[in-house]
C-alpha cells in the first residue's frame, strides 16, 4: 500500500495524480504540494539522517525551515547535487531523488555510529582537548579524519549549471512573513495605496494557519481567509506577493535581502528561469511578521526518529493529511501541544497519553483532551525512550516521585513553548529585551524603521495578533507618506491558546545525570555539555556557544538557543539576560553562493572591453592579453611562430619598415577652458603655459607625496584645449584624481574635464616608412618633417573622417598616432593595414610595444614604478618644471627620504651572457659570495630578448644605480647566479636619430 | 548598501554610485612648496580616524560626479548630514 | 583619394524581443558633454534651441535633440539627427566646454511592460514612475558598468553607456530580459 499514513479526506492536498520520488534509491509516491518530509512521513519513513557527531539516527523534528535533523542531498543530475537541503522545506516534484547524508554504508546501518558508543570521548570541547599534539599530526591525520567523519553533505564537484538572478526593489512597506499577522499588516498597508511587498518562505502563505485548523478570522476558517486575502493582495497593482521567498538578512537603512527559490520545486524548470533570485529590497518601513518557533522538551533520549514538535505533527495532519504515527504520545509544558493530540484523536489516531510536566495545567484544551478520553498525566516527565531507528517506548514518571510507567508508541510529540523569531529584528541592530514574566526575548529598542507584529512580537493570541498587525500596517503606511485607512477591528479566534511554557532541561535531567538529553540536535549538544562548559569556566553564552558548538551550523540554533541559555543561566545562578543571547547574524537560513553571485559569472562576471579592431585582430590570429578589463592583442603569430619568434619578427619589422599598433585603450582626457594651461601646470610636473598650439609634451603626474602616479603625452589642441593621454590602466583614477583637485582644491579655475578614452580609436603607425603609409589617407595636414615635427599634433581628416593626428613615438622610430572617432577605427585600420602591406609593414601587439620601448629606456608606469618611485629615480628629473611655484607633489619631492642619498635609480642591465633573459622581479645583489640573507640592492623591472640589439636587455631599479655604470652585479636565481653589467637605460639608437630619419 | 543623500542631486541614492574619498576639511596649504616637513606630515599623512562623529569626503562618481562632504557616525554607521564641498563644517554632536 | 571610412557599430545586429521586454541598439546620434556655469546657460540654450534643464535628474527635449542634466554644471546633449553640436557650441561666446563624445557613448533602447524589472536586475535606483518619471535622466550603475538612464516613456528607457561596455550592458540586459517572467 502506498502512503499508508495519508488519511483520506484530510488535509489540503489534491489526491489526484501521485508524484513519484526516491529516497536513498527506494521509490515512493507523494502528492502535489507535499514537502519531501510530508511525503516520506506519508509513507511511514521517519529515519532520514544521522547526527553530526555521534551519528545517531534522526528523524524529522519540524515541518519547516527550523529543521535541524532532516538534511538530505537532492540530486537532479550529475551537476545538480545540492547538499544539506532541509527535507521539511524541499517541495516534492515528480522524479525527485533524495539521498541521506553523514552515514556509511547505509542509513540504517552506519559504521560511524560507533561514536555514539564512545560518546564520553567526544564531550564538549573535545576538539580543543584531544587533537593538540603532536602538532604535525593535525594537518596530516586529525583534520582529514575529522573532516571525513563529521560534516554534513558533500559539495557538488561540477560547475553549477543553473543561473541566478538579482533584483533591486523599492517599496513603502515590506512585510516579511505572510501568516495571519503579516497578511493583516499587508492588507492595511496596501489599502492606503502604499507600495507593498509581502514575502513568505512557504509556497503557500498562511503561517500558523497551516496547522491551526480551528482558527477563524472574519467569520471564515483561518485558512480560507488567508487564501482569499493573498488573492486580494496579489490582484492589486501596488502589491507584490513573493512566495518561496525568505527574508534572510536585514542590513543598514532598511535594506533587506530576500532569496526567492524559483525552480527548486519544479520537475522540469523552464531553462530560462533562474534557479533563485536575490531581492535587494529598500523599504521605507519594514513589518516583521516572522512568527515564532516551537521548542522541544529536553529529556533523555529525546532525539529518536518519531519524536517531533507538536505543531509540526499538526501541520502534517491538517495541511498535508499525514498522521505521523498510529499510536502517539505528547510530552509538553504548555497548552498548544494539546491541540495536536486533540486533532489527531479526532481523526482516529491513537493517543497513548499527554504527559505534562506542569503540576496542574489549567486550560480548556486540557478539559477537551480529557473529554476525548485522552490520558492526561500532569506533573509527569518523560525520563527515557527506547527504539533504535524509531521511538518505540516512552518511560514516564511522576516528577514528585512514584512508579514509572511505559507507553508503547510510534511517535512522541513535544513542546516546551514558543520562541519569537526575532532574528531579523536583531540583525537590524534592534535591542532585544528579556520579558521576565513570559521568559522570552522580545523586540525592545528599534534602530531602524521597522515594527514587529504577531507572535515574533510576543503576541501569541490570534485575535490580538491580527489586530496589532492591521494597526501597525496602517501606521507604517502613514509614516511612509500615505493616508491612514479607516480603523478596523478584525474578528479572529483560535481553538487552543499558546501558553508560556518553559526553557531549559526538563525535570529528570538535573546536573549530574549522564543521560543524553539533546539541546541542539544538529550539533549533538546535550544539556550535560552545556553544564560542562560552565563548569570549565565559560561564563558568557558566546563562550558556551563556541565551546560546545550549540547554536551553530545550518539551523543556527533556531530550536535550541533558548534552552542552552536557560541551562547555562541556571548553572551560573544568573538571570538569563545577564548570561546574554548570542548575536543573530545574516543569513536567517542558508543562502546559496549562486543567489549572492547572481548574474555575475562567466561573461557577465565583469565587463570585457574590446577595441574597435578586436575582431580584425582575432581574425588575424592575434593572441590577446588582459590589461585591466581590456583585451589587447599581445602578438600576431604567423604560421609556425611562437611568441618569441613573433615578437622578434614584429620588433625587427617596426624598425626596418613599419608596424601598426592599436593604442585605443590609452586613457584620454579632454581638458577644456580658459584656465586649462593653469590647471595642467598644477597637475603635472612639467611646464605647460608656453607649449604652443599643435605641440605635444610628455607629462608626469605625481601624487602629493612626490611619487609618480601616471604619465602620458599631452597635445595642445587650442589655447584652451588639451588632449591628455594616460596609461591604459590609469585612465579612471587619473580622471578621478584630476577632478578631486579641480573640484575641491582649485574650484575657481575655469576648466572642465571630459573622458574621451572611447571617443577615439588610436592607430599607431611607427617606423621609418610610417609617413609613406599614412600619407595617402591624410587630408588637410602637411605631414612633412618641417610642417609636422616630432611631438606635434594636427587636426584634419584621415580616410575622410575627422582625425587628430599626433607625431609621437613610443618606439624611438618616426611615428604617428591617428585618432579617429571610434566607430571609424576598424575601417581606418583596414585602410592603413592594406597600405602598410605594400611597404612590408606588420601589425604588432603589446609585447613588441614593450620590447621596443624598453630598447629606448621608456618607462611604463606600474612596471618601472610601484608607487615609491620619483621622477629623479626614474631618470626623468628633466620633466620637472624647475621654475614652477606649485604643482601636485612639489612639496613631497623635497621630503628628506626623497632627496636622500642611496635611492634606487633606474638603469639598464646587460647580462654578461647575452643569451640569458633575466626574470622580471628578480632581486639584485652586489656580492654573490656574501652570506644568506644577502643584501638586496634592487630588482629587475623589465626584461626582454631584443632582436634589434641581438641580445637580452633589462631595466632595473638599483641603489645609487647611476653611479654604478659599468659595475658588475649579480642576480641570484634558483639554479644559477647571473652576472650583469649596469648600463644606460637606452639600448638602441642612443642618440635618438631615428625619430626623424 | 547604504543610501547616501547627494547634496547636488538632492536625493538619496544607493551607495554603489558613490566612492569614499577620505577625511574632509583638510585643505591643501596655499604655500605648500614652503611648508616644513612637520607641516607636510600633518597635512598629508596624519588623519584623525575617531570613533563616532567623522567628517569625510565622498564623490557621487557614478551620479553627478561631484565631490561633497558628509558627517557620519562610525558607531551607528548613520549619515548625520551631507553638504556641498566648500561649505563650512557643520556643528554636530555624534549619536554617541 | 582613398574611400571614406565606414562606421562599425559596437552592437551591430544585436537585439532581443521577449515577453514584455525588447532591447534594440539606438541609431547613431551626435553627442556632446557640455559643461558650463549658470551664467552661460541662457546663451547655450538659445544656441541649442532648448532650455538646458537646471533641476537634478531633469531633461529637456526638442525634436531630435535632448539635453540631460547629469550634474550641476554638466549636460549630455544628444542629437538623433546628427547635427554638428560642436559647431553650434563653438559659436557661443559664453564660457563653456563642449567635447564631442558621439562615438564614446552609444544607446540601447529598452522597452516593454517589464522594463523596470529588467533594469532593476542590475541598477539599484528606484525606477518607479513616481520616483523616475518620464523625462527623468540620471547617471548610475548597471552591474559593473556605468550608464546614463533616460526614461523616454512609461515603458521605455534610453540606456547610454561607453562603447566598450556595450557588450556587457547589452548582455546583462539580455540575461535579465530572458528570465522567466515575474
Amino acid at each position: 500500500m502506498t502512503q499508508p499514513f495519508r488519511l483520506p479526506g484530510v488535509g489540503r492536498l489534491d489526491a489526484g495524480k501521485p508524484l513519484a520520488f526516491t529516497f536513498d534509491g527506494k521509490s515512493y509516491t507523494g502528492r502535489e504540494g507535499d514537502t519531501l518530509a510530508s511525503a516520506l512521513l506519508a509513507n511511514g519513513v521517519h529515519l532520514v539522517g544521522r547526527s553530526f557527531k555521534y551519528h545517531r539516527p534522526r528523524g524529522f523534528l519540524s515541518a519547516g525551515p527550523e529543521e535541524p535533523n532532516a538534511l538530505v542531498g537532492i540530486h537532479r543530475d550529475a551537476a545538480r547535487k545540492t547538499p544539506n537541503v532541509r527535507a521539511t522545506v524541499q517541495e516534492l516534484y515528480d522524479g525527485l531523488a533524495a539521498v541521506s547524508q553523514n552515514r556509511w554504508p547505509s542509513l540504517a546501518f552506519d559504521i560511524g555510529a560507533i561514536s555514539d558508543l564512545n560518546a564520553p570521548l567526544f564531550s564538549a570541547g573535545f576538539y580543543y582537548k584531544t587533537f593538540k599534539w603532536p602538532r604535525a599530526a593535525w594537518d596530516r591525520l586529525y583534520e582529514p579524519a575529522i573532516r571525513r567523519a563529521a560534516g554534513l553533505g558533500n559539495a557538488p564537484d561540477k560547475p553549477d549549471p543553473d543561473h541566478y538572478a538579482n533584483r533591486f526593489a523599492h517599496c513603502d512597506v515590506l512585510v516579511i512573513g505572510a501568516g495571519p499577522a503579516g497578511l493583516a499588516a499587508a492588507l492595511a498597508a496596501c489599502e492606503t495605496g502604499a507600495r507593498v511587498i509581502l514575502a513568505d518562505e512557504q509556497p503557500v502563505p498562511g503561517g500558523r494557519l497551516r496547522f491551526e485548523a480551528d482558527a477563524r478570522i472574519e467569520g471564515k476558517s483561518g485558512w480560507d481567509w488567508a487564501e482569499e486575502t493573498v488573492a486580494r493582495l496579489a490582484a492589486r497593482d501596488n502589491v507584490r506577493v513573493l512566495t518561496r521567498t525568505t527574508g534572510f538578512g536585514y542590513y543598514a537603512q532598511n535594506m533587506i535581502g530576500l532569496v526567492e527559490r524559483v525552480t527548486d520545486h519544479l520537475a522540469n524548470p523552464d531553462p530560462n528561469a533562474p534557479r533563485e533570485r536575490l531581492w535587494q529590497v529598500r523599504a521605507k518601513r519594514v513589518v516583521l511578521a516572522t512568527g515564532a518557533i516551537e521548542r522541544h522538551m529536553v529529556f533523555p533520549d529525546n532525539d529518536r526518529p518519531g519524536i517531533m514538535l507538536a505543531s509540526s505533527a499538526r501541520t502534517y495532519l491538517n495541511h498535508f493529511g499525514v498522521a505521523v504515527g498510529n499510536r502517539i504520545a505528547v510530552y509538553a509544558a504548555e497548552d498548544s501541544a494539546y491541540a495536536a493530540a486533540i486533532d489527531l484523536k479526532k481523526h482516529g489516531v491513537g493517543i497513548a497519553a499527554i504527559i505534562d510536566s506542569r503540576a496542574a495545567p489549567e486550560s480548556p484544551a486540557v478539559e477537551e483532551a480529557r473529554a476525548l478520553g485522552i490520558d492526561v498525566l500532569a506533573g509527569h516527565a518523560v525520563i527515557g525512550t527506547d527504539g533504535r531507528l524509531r521511538v518505540r517506548r516512552v518511560h514516564v514518571a511522576p516528577i514528585s516521585g512514584g512508579p514509572h510507567r511505559e507507553f508503547q508508541v510510534d511517535a512522541l510529540l513535544t513542546s516546551s513553548g514558543w520562541t519569537p523569531a526575532v532574528h531579523l529584528f536583531s540583525q537590524s541592530r534592534g535591542k532585544l529585551a528579556f520579558d521576565e514574566a513570559t521568559q522570552r526575548f522580545l523586540p525592545g529598542l528599534y534602530v531602524q524603521d521597522a515594527v514587529s507584529v504577531g507572535s515574533c512580537n510576543g503576541t501569541f493570541d490570534l485575535a490580538s495578533s491580527v489586530n496589532e498587525a492591521f494597526d501597525a500596517g496602517a501606521k507604517v503606511a502613514k509614516e511612509a507618506g500615505f493616508r491612514k485607512p479607516r480603523a478596523r477591528q478584525m474578528e479572529a479566534s483560535s481553538g487552543t491558546p499558546w501558553s508560556i511554557g518553559m526553557a531549559g532541561a526538563s525535570p529528570g535531567v538535573e546536573p549530574g545525570t549522564s543521560k543524553m538529553a539533546f539541546v541542539d540536535f544538529q550539533n549533538d549538544v546535550t544539556a550535560k555539555d552545556i553544564r560542562q562548559a560552565v563548569r570549565e569556566g565559560m561564563r558568557s553564552i558566546e563562550h558556551v556557544k563556541r565551546f560546545t558548538t550549540t547554536g551553530m551550523a545550518t539551523d543556527q540554533g533556531k530550536t535550541s538557543n533558548l534552552h542552552g541559555l536557560a541551562i547555562a543561566s541556571q548553572m551560573l545562578g544568573k538571570p538569563i539576560p545577564e548570561v546574554g543571547l548570542t548575536t543573530f547574524r545574516p543569513p536567517y537560513t542558508p543562502v546559496t553562493f549562486g543567489a549572492l553571485v547572481g548574474h555575475s559569472r562567466g561573461r557577465l562576471f565583469e565587463p570585457t572591453r574590446r577595441t574597435p579592431t578586436h575582431d580584425w585582430a582575432k581574425a588575424q590570429g592575434a593572441v590577446f592579453e588582459d590589461v585591466g578589463q581590456w583585451k589587447r592583442a599581445r602578438y600576431f603569430p604567423q604560421v609556425g611562430e611562437d611568441m618569441h619568434a613573433a615578437v622578434a619578427r614584429e620588433s625587427r619589422t617596426v624598425r626596418e619598415t613599419a608596424g601598426i599598433f592599436d593604442a585605443s585603450t590609452l586613457g584620454k582626457i579632454e581638458v577644456v577652458g580658459p584656465d586649462a594651461a593653469r590647471f595642467m601646470e598644477l597637475m603635472y610636473t612639467n611646464p605647460w603655459a608656453k607649449l604652443g598650439v599643435g605641440r605635444c609634451r610628455y607629462g608626469i603626474m605625481l601624487r602629493e607625496d612626490g611619487f609618480i602616479y601616471d604619465d602620458g603625452v599631452v597635445g595642445r589642441i587650442a589655447e584652451d584645449r588639451f588632449h591628455v593621454t594616460t596609461t591604459t590602466g590609469g585612465a579612471p583614477r587619473v580622471l578621478h584624481h584630476m577632478e578631486d583637485y579641480l573640484q575641491t582644491e582649485f574650484p575657481d579655475l575655469k576648466v572642465w574635464l571630459t573622458s574621451t578614452s572611447e571617443q577615439w580609436a588610436v592607430i599607431a603607425v611607427q617606423g621609418p616608412r610610417s609617413r609613406e603609409i599614412i600619407a595617402p589617407f591624410v587630408e588637410g595636414i602637411d605631414i612633412s618633417d618641417e610642417a609636422m615635427p616630432h611631438m606635434s599634433v594636427r587636426e584634419g581628416r584621415v580616410c575622410g573622417v575627422p582625425a587628430r593626428l599626433f607625431r609621437i613615438s613610443f618606439t624611438g622610430e618616426r611615428g604617428f598616432e591617428i585618432n579617429v572617432p571610434a566607430d571609424y577605427g576598424l575601417s581606418v585600420w583596414k585602410s592603413i593595414w592594406a597600405e602598410g602591406q605594400k611597404h612590408g609593414a606588420c601589425a604588432y601587439g603589446t609585447e613588441t610595444m614593450h620590447v621596443l620601448r624598453a630598447e629606448k629606456g621608456f618607462i611604463i608606469v606600474g612596471q618601472e614604478t610601484d608607487g615609491t618611485v620619483t621622477p629623479d629615480d626614474a631618470g626623468l628629473s628633466w620633466a620637472i618644471g624647475r621654475k614652477k611655484a606649485d604643482f601636485v607633489g612639489i612639496r613631497g619631492l623635497r621630503r628628506p627620504d626623497l632627496v636622500a642619498e642611496g635611492r634606487k635609480q633606474l638603469v639598464g642591465l646587460k647580462t654578461v651572457d647575452p643569451q640569458i633573459v633575466l626574470d622580471e622581479g628578480a632581486q639584485i645583489v652586489a656580492d654573490p659570495d656574501q652570506p644568506v640573507p644577502m643584501k638586496m640592492i634592487g630588482h629587475v623591472t623589465s626584461s626582454y630578448w631584443s632582436s634589434n640589439c641581438g641580445r637580452s636587455i633589462a631595466l632595473a631599479l638599483i641603489e645609487n644605480g647611476r653611479a654604478r655604470m659599468g659595475e658588475r652585479l649579480y642576480v641570484p636565481m634558483p639554479d644559477e647566479m647571473v652576472e650583469a653589467e649596469v648600463t644606460s637605460t637606452i639600448f638602441f639608437d642612443e642618440k635618438g636619430e631615428r625619430l626623424h630619419g | 548598501m547604504l543610501l547616501i543623500h547627494c547634496p547636488y542631486c538632492e536625493e538619496e541614492r544607493p551607495e554603489a554610485e558613490f566612492r569614499h574619498a577620505g577625511e574632509a576639511h583638510i585643505a591643501r596649504p596655499q604655500n605648500i612648496a614652503e611648508i616644513s616637513d612637520e607641516e607636510f606630515e600633518r597635512y598629508f599623512f596624519i588623519r584623525s580616524n575617531p570613533k563616532g562623529l567623522v567628517f569625510e569626503r565622498w564623490r557621487h562618481i557614478h551620479g553627478c560626479a561631484r565631490f561633497f562632504n558628509a558627517a557620519r557616525d562610525t558607531v551607528s554607521d548613520r549619515f548625520l548630514k551631507t553638504y556641498k564641498a566648500g561649505e563650512p563644517k557643520p556643528a554636530l554632536d555624534g549619536e554617541g | 583619394m582613398a574611400e571614406t571610412a565606414r562606421r562599425t557599430f559596437a552592437l551591430e545586429g544585436r537585439s532581443y524581443d521577449g515577453d514584455g521586454i525588447s532591447l534594440a541598439p539606438a541609431g547613431p546620434a551626435s553627442r556632446i558633454s557640455l559643461r558650463a556655469p549658470a551664467e552661460s546657460l541662457a546663451a547655450l540654450s538659445e544656441a541649442l534651441g532648448l532650455d538646458l534643464p537646471v533641476r537634478p535628474k531633469a531633461s529637456a527635449r526638442k525634436n531630435a535633440r535632448a539635453a540631460l542634466w547629469l550634474g550641476p554644471d554638466e549636460w549630455l546633449v544628444i542629437d538623433e539627427g546628427g547635427a554638428d553640436l560642436m559647431a553650434i557650441c563653438a559659436r557661443v561666446a559664453a564660457l563653456h566646454s563642449a567635447v564631442d563624445i558621439s562615438h564614446r557613448n552609444l544607446a540601447i533602447l529598452v522597452s516593454g511592460r517589464r522594463v523596470e524589472d529588467v533594469l532593476n536586475a542590475a541598477c539599484p535606483q528606484d525606477l518607479s514612475v513616481a520616483r523616475f518619471p518620464v523625462g527623468a535622466a540620471s547617471r548610475t550603475v548597471f552591474g559593473k558598468a556605468e550608464i546614463v538612464l533616460w526614461r523616454i516613456g512609461e515603458d521605455a528607457f534610453h540606456v547610454e553607456c561607453w562603447r566598450s561596455f556595450a557588450d556587457y550592458v547589452f548582455g546583462l540586459l539580455d540575461a535579465a530580459g530572458r528570465e522567466a517572467v515575474r
